[in-house]
């Protein structure tokens, strides 16, 4: 079967339950397609021998009761994989090789998937392009030289290139919803709590979540199901009571009420995506749901405070990176000189620019003026989301204030960099799920999203609407496999 | 607000990274711009507002004092850059 790359997982793992496909069979196309895709740099390190093993195994005595039985699945490099290094896309990790593996990923084996490698991503996750990573840009499979988005760039452009059926990313401002947005696929980020973060390489650990990022709406309220559960590893994991997200997925969502915040309409905003929100809103119209006009007054401190809160948590837990205990080491004159050396070489420029403003806005002196200021906006932002939550079910908005933008031209600016995450950071900040979907093409026929943002623990909901309007949306990835000589 | 060269000098110390010349110049510009953009807060009176420390709206959990993991100094010790038996090394910190 030379399709098997274009199924869907649901189609996958129907084929295989049918034994109409081996997972071998599977394993091996998307083993094969990745390997004649080397030119996207989506992967950081494969494992392709293991997991044809693993399918192989597999095979001879499947457990087709399984969620994903014998799917192979490539992950983004920020989850440890014991015994497969995971580097976070870092030189400071770059022989990296956990001896623990993250619960995420830990019950996604559970479920029968084969991990076939680790996905390339912005350095600790922090950028919005891909291109911070140490191993290099990525390319988005919609365009040469268009960046997939960031930081889980190498899981949207594998996912949208068919490199693998579906994958997982994490979100700190906006890092799985943007990429999906960039690369014509979904991407949810959980409520905070929902998904543990034990094994995941921490950036802002009040803000970090993971997620699962896919082609449709379905397969992505699948993966959640499996991935979110209560970890007594993690000390903010919440033990609430989960939906079975693909089986209680509907596209009734009459009479939901969907707000829509009046200041995300920003300044300098693309007519495409005032047009594509407002097609939007007649999509939501069209499925039944009642539109109803909201405000989020603090929506433009949004930014500003991210740029304190995840600095300043990632200046905390970035200061295990010293050379000592594991990473990478600089040889030094003394222990102190030892350490800077080391952090001065390992660390790229995006992570030190955020090491030095969480340092400084943590720092004697200005700890009031920054750090606490900020967490007392984050609670007005908070309560801004609480406020709609009592007139509105749902929020939709646009997922970025544009489409892809070119390998480079952002690099120099890293303010025009971070208003990227304009639409998505103020629902990390509350601590919110938000889903963005493929809802229409710009000019040049690159994908744009659509972010529908829901209350805590409500991923039902924002699945189901989503859901609901995918089907309206009818959208398709326009891709040539341009990068397959 | 503007931060001096001087000032960089002390963050890059707080923060255990060298930088030289070259390096803390960019940075003062870069830091300059992002710090510019973060004023913007001060747009807003907060003087009676709670912090949000955590959105994760629960108490923690408490759990029984068991040792649930045991015997893992291999594990601890195997990614470590350089070691000695059983002890992570650096250098020499005593004269």
């Amino acid at each position: 079967m030379s399709d098997i790359t274009k199924q869907s997982l649901s189609e996958l793992v129907e084929n295989i339950k049918g034994k109409k496909l081996s997972s071998s069979e599977v394993t091996k196309a998307f083993v094969e397609r990745s390997e004649k895709s080397k030119e996207l740099n989506a992967y950081i390190t494969e494992d392709y021998v293991n997991a044809l093993n693993k399918a192989k195994k597999f095979d001879e005595k499947p457990n087709l009761d399984l969620k994903l039985p014998g799917i192979p699945m490539a992950v983004k490099d920020l989850f440890c994989t014991k015994d497969l290094r995971t580097t976070a896309g870092s030189k400071i990790l770059n022989n990296f090789v956990p001896t623990y593996e993250s619960t995420v990923t830990q019950n996604i084996w559970n479920e029968g998937a084969i991990l076939i490698g680790k996905l390339n991503c912005d350095e600790f996750a922090m950028g919005s392009s891909n291109e911070t990573s140490f191993f290099g840009n990525v390319q988005n499979p919609i365009d040469k030289n268009l960046v997939p988005g960031g930081s889980s760039g190498g899981s949207s452009s594998a996912v949208a290139a068919q490199l693998t059926p579906i994958t997982i990313g994490t979100d700190t401002g906006g890092s799985i919803r943007q990429p999906a947005s960039f690369t014509g696929t979904v991407g949810l980020k959980p409520t905070y709590g929902s998904c543990s973060r034990y094994g995941i390489v921490a950036f802002a650990s009040s803000l970090d979540q993971a997620g699962p990022m896919a082609q449709n709406v379905k397969d992505c309220a699948l993966l959640q199901e499996i991935i979110s559960t209560y970890d007594e590893k993690d000390s903010t994991s919440i033990d609430f009571k989960r939906n079975v997200y693909s089986k209680e997925l509907t596209k009734d969502i009459k009479g939901k009420k969907i707000g829509i915040p009046k200041e995300y309409r920003v300044d300098g905003m693309p007519k495409e995506i005032e047009d594509l929100w407002k097609k939007g809103i007649e999509y939501a119209k069209d499925c039944g749901a009642e539109i109803i006009d909201i405000s989020l007054p603090h929506t433009n401190y949004a930014l500003p405070t991210y740029y304190i809160v995840a600095p300043a948590e990632a200046s905390s837990n970035l200061a295990r990176y010293d050379g000592v205990k594991y990473g990478f080491r600089a040889e030094g004159e003394n222990l102190i000189d030892m350490y800077e050396k080391t952090r001065s070489e390992g660390f790229g420029a995006e992570v030190q620019r955020r090491i030095m403003i969480g340092t400084y806005v943590l720092s004697s002196g200005y700890y009031d003026a920054y750090y606490l200021k900020a967490q007392k906006v984050r609670k007005l932002i908070k309560n801004d989301f609480d406020d709609a939550y009592k007139k509105v079910d749902a929020i939709l908005t646009p997922s970025t204030p544009s489409s892809a933008f070119k390998i480079g031209e952002k690099t120099n600016d890293p303010v025009s960099m971070y208003l990227n995450d304009i639409f998505t950071v103020p629902v990390n900040l509350a601590g919110l799920p938000g889903i963005s979907i493929p809802a229409g093409h710009d000019a040049k026929g690159y994908p744009l999203g659509l972010q529908i943002i829901g209350k805590a623990f409500d991923e039902q909901n924002i699945l189901n609407i989503a859901y609901a309007m995918e089907e309206k949306i009818d959208f398709k990835n326009n891709i040539t496999d341009w990068w397959i000589k | 607000m503007s931060i001096d060269l001087k000032t960089i000098k002390h963050i890059s110390k707080l923060s255990r990274i060298s930088v030289d010349e070259k390096k803390a110049e960019k940075l003062a510009g870069d830091l300059n711009s992002i710090f510019d953009f973060i004023e913007k807060l001060n747009e807003l009176k907060t003087d009676n507002v709670e912090p949000l420390t955590s959105v994760a709206e629960t108490t923690l959990k408490l759990r029984s004092d068991e040792v649930k993991s045991k015997n893992l100094r291999d594990q601890v010790i195997k990614n470590s850059p350089k070691e000695n038996e059983d002890y992570f090394v650096v250098p020499k910190v005593i004269e």
